[in-house]
């Protein structure tokens, strides 16, 4: 299976639920577990949610980017934000490390991505955006069997 | 997507069952109204009912956690119950369960705080 898909929306809150059932309905074509959906759910809200409160700072004005990539059994996720970027990526990668713990930001959005993702490379500039691209490889997934 | 909380007090216990998608969004409407009803009623203990929510990330952690600083203020303690597999393991993740205690459901969350249900 190759596909390809492009969503672009406002960093608004509503969108994090529109962006994350959007990509899990993209990926339901190559049959995923329910497990493995909501692993997809949940890696997607994290990045959008970082991209409105984090890279835009909530200005409602802004665009978030995800384009979907689909080949063979291996799915790729690039989350874009050109807001204000992150000073230290590995820091901000830290578990419960949080830039805004006034909001009850838990900061275990990128330890959940690492966990959930084969791989997660983040790539950030400061002044510039943010663009997060999530990898997994789907081997239990029932579409290998087709 | 839909959303919905209902608050329920037993003696010095606030139940709060919590419905739907728990995201950043729907966080902050659960922060408004929890902490509503912990200064409404005079409570000392919060049960957590998550039988019928169908979707929780990092937000839902972090409102969770800011209430638990809270229901310590009171001297009390928080539980949770009837957690599903994928939300469980986001609590396994952050160490939730090192402050939050599971119970298997809501009668033995209430037992478990002395409260007959």
């Amino acid at each position: 299976m190759n596909n390809a898909m492009q969503l672009q929306f406002k960093s608004v809150s509503e969108n994090e639920a529109f962006a994350r059932v959007s990509v899990a309905a993209f990926v339901a074509q190559i049959d995923p577990t329910m497990d493995e959906l909501t692993e997809m759910k949940t890696v997607v809200s994290e990045a959008v949610t970082n991209a409105i409160i984090h890279g835009y700072e909530e200005d409602p004005e802004q665009m978030v980017y995800i384009s979907c990539t689909l080949s063979d059994h291996s799915l790729s996720i690039t989350i874009e934000d050109y807001g204000i970027g992150i000073d230290n990526v590995e820091l901000a990668k830290e578990p419960l490390f949080t830039s805004k713990p006034e909001l009850e930001r838990s900061g275990m959005g990128f330890t959940i991505m690492e966990n959930f993702m084969d791989k997660v490379e983040i790539y950030s500039l400061p002044g510039e955006g943010t663009k997060v691209t999530l990898t997994k490889d789907f081997q239990t997934s029932k579409s290998l069997s087709n | 997507m839909g959303f919905n909380t209902n608050f329920t007090v037993v003696e010095n216990v606030l139940i709060l069952r919590i419905e739907g998608e728990l995201d950043h969004h729907t966080a902050v409407q659960l922060k408004n109204e929890w902490q509503h009803h912990m200064q409404y009623h005079q409570i000392k203990h919060v049960v957590l009912n998550l039988e019928d929510l169908h979707f929780m990330d990092s937000s839902g952690l972090g409102v969770i956690l800011g209430r638990y600083k809270e229901v310590q203020q009171l001297g009390g303690e928080m539980v949770v119950c009837s957690i599903s597999s994928s939300v469980k393991r986001l609590f396994d993740l952050s160490g939730l369960f090192k402050i939050v205690r599971l119970e298997q459901d809501e009668s033995y969350a209430l037992k478990s705080l002395g409260v007959a249900s």
